[in-house]
């Protein structure tokens, strides 16, 4: 499981990967919003949250149809099968392997982020922890919508459509504790419930993926 | 032969034909016939609300239809539950039939709050909670039937949908509770959402009571013919195929 | 005629809609069930 978890950063970070690409992406939404809505602080600072979780949101979702399609090609992913490691195992790695080289970097530059959309600064740390609370969501859920898309010759468009709606319960406690935050409100409830989220996330979904995958290989 | 057997007897394709055969017309019949007399008796002879006026008459269309939506949900669910664990076929293809009937109501739900919602709150959309999860819902359908769409072989889109619809239930509750809270943190308090079975009296309750019976005979009657379409679709293609096979190439 | 007050348009509305929405529903559903029996008999031959 580390092996694979190993190969997957290694392949990532490797020239080509498409490591930084997400990350990009979510430097143009924060930067195209205030375009968009006007630079007046008063818009901007009380739509921050949501913008900053809409689009780390938006990001992990377009890095997903990646998570599996790679393997699919150069035939890895029929050779996980019959592998001694058990499936569930595979992709609990795989989504490892993209929260760490997606999600996580999306996680440390949010707060650069809040500062250009004027978020206000108590709410900072916050959006951190909210994010690296609710990203694990992010990258399991999409991993399961990946692996149950996987033998799609056209399936990105349809993997956003099956991925949205589950990402719903994430983002509303996510984007509530950073708004709580910046109201000055406690935030600790929604927090711990993206948490919670989360942990069931990691817990459970790597069953489903793997059923997927399974019937997706055969 | 034993209840179960029975009930099990369902999964048998030609037994399933057969018995939805049967029951077809019936079906037909007590939808036709509930939703006649309940929608008209509704609509012309029920007094005006004291407080909503003429407006409550949309209670006839709106509450059946989302009682529906949910319940068309519960049923996929324990579809796919069955056809993942025993290999019916007939469950999964009902699972199938009922999704485009359950994202109807859900739409007409949505549609008919929203008329509603014009003259009782001044606005047609508001982030209601109970809103906010049927549009979801919605969501929920449209994934679904398109996952259906996209999968070329029948059984693993039958198996695909069925581990989705079970993920899905899951997320679907999860996002219930998420609309509750999340809208509780904009408006403390202000409630917009009516209680529809709150002050329904007996003059508005029988006919409603009728047209719920009338558009769960219509769920049942859309689901069996459905379901009996995707049978005979499921049996061309493998005539199709048994045919290529015996050409001569 | 029944006097539905100041609502008449909503009421009309919202059963319009509804009954327009299930009806095509029904007939979608009553025209493909028909098509594909067809289809299934000419190949059943």
């Amino acid at each position: 499981m580390l092996t694979l978890l190993h190969r997957d950063l290694r392949l990532a970070l490797r020239a080509g990967g498409g490591f930084g690409q997400a990350l990009g992406f979510y430097l143009i939404v924060a930067t195209l919003v205030p375009l968009g809505v006007g630079p007046d602080r008063a818009t901007l600072a009380p739509t921050a949250p949501g913008i900053l979780w809409l689009g780390a949101l938006l990001a992990c979702l377009l890095s997903l149809d990646r998570v599996f399609a790679l393997d699919r090609e150069d035939g890895t992913l029929d050779g996980l099968v019959p592998a001694p490691l058990p499936l569930e195992a595979a992709a609990t790695a795989k989504a490892a392997a993209h929260w760490l080289t997606t999600a996580l970097p999306l996680v440390v530059v949010a707060p650069g982020l809040g500062l250009l959309l004027s978020l206000p600064a108590q709410a900072m740390p916050w959006l951190a922890a909210a994010l690296l609370a609710g990203t694990p969501a992010l990258s399991w859920i999409g991993t399961f919508g990946a692996a149950l898309t996987v033998g799609l010759k056209r399936g990105s468009l349809l993997l956003s459509l099956l991925v949205l709606p589950l990402y719903v319960p994430t983002l509303v406690f996510g984007a509530d504790a950073v708004r709580r935050a910046a109201q000055g409100l406690d935030p600790a409830q929604p927090l711990l419930l993206t948490a919670a989220i989360s942990l069931g996330c990691v817990a459970l979904l790597p069953f489903a993926t793997a059923a997927a995958l399974r019937i997706n290989l055969r | 032969m034993s209840l179960s057997d029975r009930i099990w007897a369902w999964a048998n394709p030609r037994k399933f034909m057969a018995l939805s055969g049967a029951i077809l017309p019936w079906a037909w019949g007590l939808a036709a016939l509930c939703l006649g007399v309940g929608l008209i008796w509704g609509f012309a002879f029920t007094p005006d609300d004291f407080r909503m006026g003429s407006s409550v008459k949309i209670i006839y269309v709106h509450v059946p239809t989302a009682f529906i939506a949910i319940n068309a949900w519960f049923m996929m669910l324990l579809a796919s539950l069955v056809w993942l664990v025993r290999r019916h076929h007939v469950s999964a293809l009902a699972a199938r039939a009922a999704a485009p009937v359950g994202l109807v109501m859900t739409v007409a739900a949505l549609a008919t709050g929203a008329i509603w919602g014009k003259p009782m709150w001044g606005t047609y959309w508001a982030w209601d909670p109970r809103l906010t999860s049927f549009l979801i819902l919605a969501l929920f359908y449209v994934g679904y039937i398109a996952l259906w769409e996209a999968v070329e072989s029948p059984d693993a889109a039958a198996d695909l949908t069925s581990v989705l619809c079970l993920v899905g239930s899951v997320f679907a509750v999860l996002s219930r509770y998420a609309a509750q809270f999340w809208n509780q943190g904009l408006h403390q308090g202000a409630s917009l959402s009516l209680d529809a079975e709150e002050n329904v009296a007996d003059v508005f309750w029988q006919p409603l009571v009728l047209t719920l019976v009338g558009f769960g005979a219509l769920f049942v009657a859309l689901v069996l013919q459905r379901t009996r379409t995707e049978i005979r679709v499921r049996r061309l293609h493998s005539l199709k195929a048994r045919a290529r096979a015996e050409a001569p190439a | 005629m029944i006097d539905l007050g100041k609502y008449a348009f909503d009421v009309w509305l919202a059963y319009a809609v509804s009954l327009g929405l299930v009806g095509g529903l029904v007939v979608q559903t009553v025209l493909r069930a028909r098509a594909v029996k067809r289809r299934l008999g000419e190949a059943e031959e």
